[in-house]
């Protein structure tokens, strides 16, 4: 690294280290760091705000640097209610900075959106009426394009499908997408504040329903948190289940949404046969740990379940199985002109949009970014093996798919590789008590994407703050870009090939 | 251009085969690919359910007279506050997320999970558990099984849930379960529904759209809530952004508890509801 940024402080994923070592920086040096880091292909994993004396509020931002695996957090101490907004310079915090504005009414001075993102009332004291704070859910001034033959389209929160809530707000010119606007926060249910003073007995359960379709991914990265803060190291054997857990996860969802995507072009017998494929894939994780989810199989030091001789041979019995039934599925798709010509050119995404608006995980490898936190922050048994990223270059719904159809047949490979070399050891190491005073960063690759944990604790080594991050919340406004200037009869099309968290962002 | 490490591994259009020119092939892989898939649509209720894994969690047993008093093991470690006294130990199955953390705690064997995936009921009351034999779900009465009993047409609401309720609702409708077949489907809308099924713990932000949902279905009307959420609130139980599951708000005519209920837990709760099963 250069300019300023070498002078900083710098840590490998899942370390911890002590708030006290830290530099204090002033908002200006602050806000600099983070443009210089930006300037220089760093990406914001997170930034949050919580507060440290009756009036002041410290500020986090944590910078990624892909290339060098490198975390950087940096902070500053603020007395005031509003700094200069960065939105404008750079685009990709702009859902933290509307984040930290409705949390604790901390105003991003010229930021071009300021929209509630969840709709709750502040935290703590802001120095505002009741009447000023409370936000009315989805009620909100959203965009509007005036003039002649232009409509607007509402729909949701309640879906058509069985899926999550959520309200989006169409401007149509016909049948063309002007703009799309994607209002969240129907399922807020409030977990970060009560994360505050754990972990206990909650903690876990809560990690596994942040997103209930990415259960794996985000206890992962939660126990990997509670790991850098306890020094409990859990063995090989251990970290080898969680990695066959987490692909297992992928392989599942991304399973379930190729034939999800068939279905939506009509395309019916890809989409019967994943369906029922999706079911036996989740049947697999539930044949290591007994649910299906894969509720209760990490924990912190480890993994629950060990896996026995005879159900790794059953588990390989059934993974062959399942790869077989979906090389025929998956393969209609690539054969079936009407099917590529509904994914081709549909909702592209430029490689440059996606990197300033600091997209994640499929979508933006099928955009041609090479980001992968298990090559790039490999952490658990990722440090140890390699599964090669998948990239596409149209970032259109083609693009999207394949990628997805590459990453299961990687990940079908790498489970087969070690269910075959499971290594010896415990399953569960006994974690210690939270070291106090620090802070800690921990990345995992969840299947839709970049899931980024930070924790940080008080002198009591309880939390004093947790912030998640899923993936979601980068890549939703990815998904109203993707709906500039198509047909909004393939809305559908292209929001399931994002198939982004409602609750991995409204928390 | 699909890369992998770097390297093109395919992905352009002219690798894949020009159906426009051979349409007859393309035809010829789908008949290929379904012989292949086979008929894979369960036989249950007919047969018996499905195989469930060892290591599934099901029904909850309590053994009253092993339980020492005073101990507070258990109650201790519930993160639901499932398991209580009053003073004899009950837990209430619409708390519960089957975490058996409270049976790896009892030094006695006094809670035990079972292997029973049945565990629908009609009543809330019906969920507190003190080692009475469940009272799993009556049929509705004749009139309303003269309703419903051969097409009952559902709502989905999902109000703060976790996606993984929906998700294994939404597996009931694969050909794997083929949930058709008992004349039960889910609809887009809530003009077309018979009844809501309702699924999370009722967010603040969504309990106005789900009350609309419920006005707006047509009465008589069923409502069902599936999963520990929808129950109680489930742990989300006592937040302020959520209401504690739809119990409070809703007259609520079938529980299905669980974290999240298992296919075929709901699909039991869902015929014993219509009187397929008993």
């Amino acid at each position: 690294m250069s300019d300023n940024l070498s002078n900083l402080f710098s840590m490998p994923n899942g370390h911890a280290v002590d708030i006290k070592s830290l530099d204090r920086l002033n908002i200006s040096q602050f806000q600099e760091t983070v443009m210089n880091g930006i300037g220089q292909g760093l990406r914001i994993s997170a930034m949050f705000a919580h507060p440290v004396s009756s009036d002041g509020l410290r500020i986090w931002a944590i910078l990624t640097h892909d290339r060098q695996s490198l975390v950087v957090p940096v902070y500053t101490d603020l007395k005031t209610r509003c700094y200069p907004s960065l939105t404008p310079q750079c685009p990709q915090v702009q859902g933290f900075e509307r984040e930290m504005f409705e949390q604790w009414a901390l105003r991003p001075e010229g930021h071009p959106w300021l929209k509630p993102l969840r709709f709750h009332d502040a935290y703590g004291n802001t120095g505002l009426s009741k009447s000023c704070q409370s936000p009315v859910m989805g009620v909100t001034d959203f965009f509007r394009v005036a003039g002649e033959d232009v409509h607007e389209v509402a729909v949701g929160p309640v879906h058509a499908g069985i899926i999550e809530p959520g309200h989006f707000r169409f401007q149509c010119h016909g049948e063309t997408v002007l703009h799309l606007e994607i209002a969240l926060g129907y399922q807020h249910r409030g977990v970060e504040r009560h994360l505050i003073g754990g972990p206990n007995s909650r903690t876990i359960h809560y990690m596994e329903t942040l997103a209930g379709d990415t259960t794996i991914g985000h206890a992962t990265s939660y126990c990997q948190a509670i790991e850098s803060l306890s020094g409990a190291r859990p063995s090989l054997r251990a970290l080898a289940l969680r990695g066959v857990a987490l692909e297992l996860e992928r392989i599942a969802n991304h399973v379930g949404d190729l034939g999800a995507l068939s279905g939506d072009v009509g395309f019916l017998p890809t989409m019967s046969y994943c369906g029922r494929i999706r079911g036996d894939v989740l049947n697999i994780s539930a044949l290591i740990c007994g649910n299906r989810f894969g509720r209760g199989l990490i924990c912190p030091g480890g993994v629950a379940f060990d896996m026995d001789g005879q159900r790794a041979s059953e588990l390989r019995r059934r993974l062959d199985d399942v790869e077989a039934d979906l090389n025929s599925a998956i393969d209609l798709l690539w054969k079936t002109s009407s099917v590529m010509a509904r994914f081709e050119g549909t909702g592209a995404l430029s490689r440059d949009l996606c990197d300033q608006s600091g997209l994640v995980g499929p979508v933006a490898r099928a955009s041609g970014i090479e980001r992968d936190i298990r090559q790039d922050f490999p952490l658990g048994i990722f440090q140890y093996t390699q599964i090669p990223i998948c990239t596409g270059d149209s970032g259109d719904v083609f693009a999207r798919a394949y990628v997805r159809w590459l990453e299961i047949q990687r990940s079908i490979m790498f489970i087969r590789e070690q269910i075959g070399t499971l290594p010896d050891g415990n399953s569960v190491q006994p974690a210690a008590d939270l070291l106090s005073d620090h802070l800690t960063v921990s990345l995992t690759e969840g299947w839709r994407g970049e899931i980024c944990h930070v924790a940080l604790t008080d002198d009591q080594g309880r939390f004093r703050h947790y912030k998640i991050v899923d993936p979601s919340f980068h890549n939703w406004i990815g998904l109203a870009m993707a709906l500039r200037g198509q047909q909004i009869s393939d809305f559908p099309l292209c929001n399931k090939s994002f198939n982004l968290s409602y609750c991995g962002h409204d928390l | 251009m699909i890369c992998e490490r770097g390297l093109e591994v395919g992905g352009q259009r002219s690798d894949f085969e020009d159906s426009d020119k051979k349409g007859d092939e393309s035809m010829l892989d789908v008949l290929l690919a379904r012989i292949q898939q086979k008929h894979r649509t369960i036989s249950y209720p007919k047969a018996p359910a499905p195989k469930l894994p060892d290591r599934y969690v099901g029904l909850p047993v309590i053994r009253q007279e092993n339980c020492l008093p005073g101990c507070r093991l258990c109650t201790d470690v519930c993160p639901t506050h499932a398991i209580f006294r009053d003073p004899n130990l009950r837990l209430d199955l619409g708390r519960c997320i089957l975490c058996r953390k409270c049976e790896k705690s009892c030094l006695k064997g006094c809670i035990q999970f079972g292997s029973d995936y049945r565990m629908s009921v009609r009543r809330r009351e019906h969920l507190y558990m003190d080692g009475q034999a469940i009272q799993l779900a009556e049929s509705l009465d004749a009139a309303g099984k003269r309703l419903f009993g051969r097409s009952l047409k559902l709502r989905e609401v999902c109000a703060g849930g976790c996606n993984a309720c929906e998700a294994d609702i939404n597996v009931l409708g694969t050909v794997g379960w083929d949930l058709g077949r008992f004349g039960i489907q889910f609809v887009a809308s809530p003009r077309h529904a018979d009844g809501l099924l309702i699924t999370g713990p009722v967010t603040v932000n969504m309990k106005e759209a789900l009350l609309k949902t419920y006005a707006a279905t047509p009465s008589p009307k069923l409502v069902i809530v599936a999963g520990a959420c929808a129950i109680s609130g489930g742990i989300y139980a006592g937040h302020e952004m959520v209401c504690d599951g739809a119990t409070g708000l809703l007259p609520v005519d079938l529980f299905i508890p669980g974290c999240p209920p298992h296919p075929v837990t709901i699909l039991d709760g869902l015929l014993r509801l219509l009187g397929r099963i008993r």
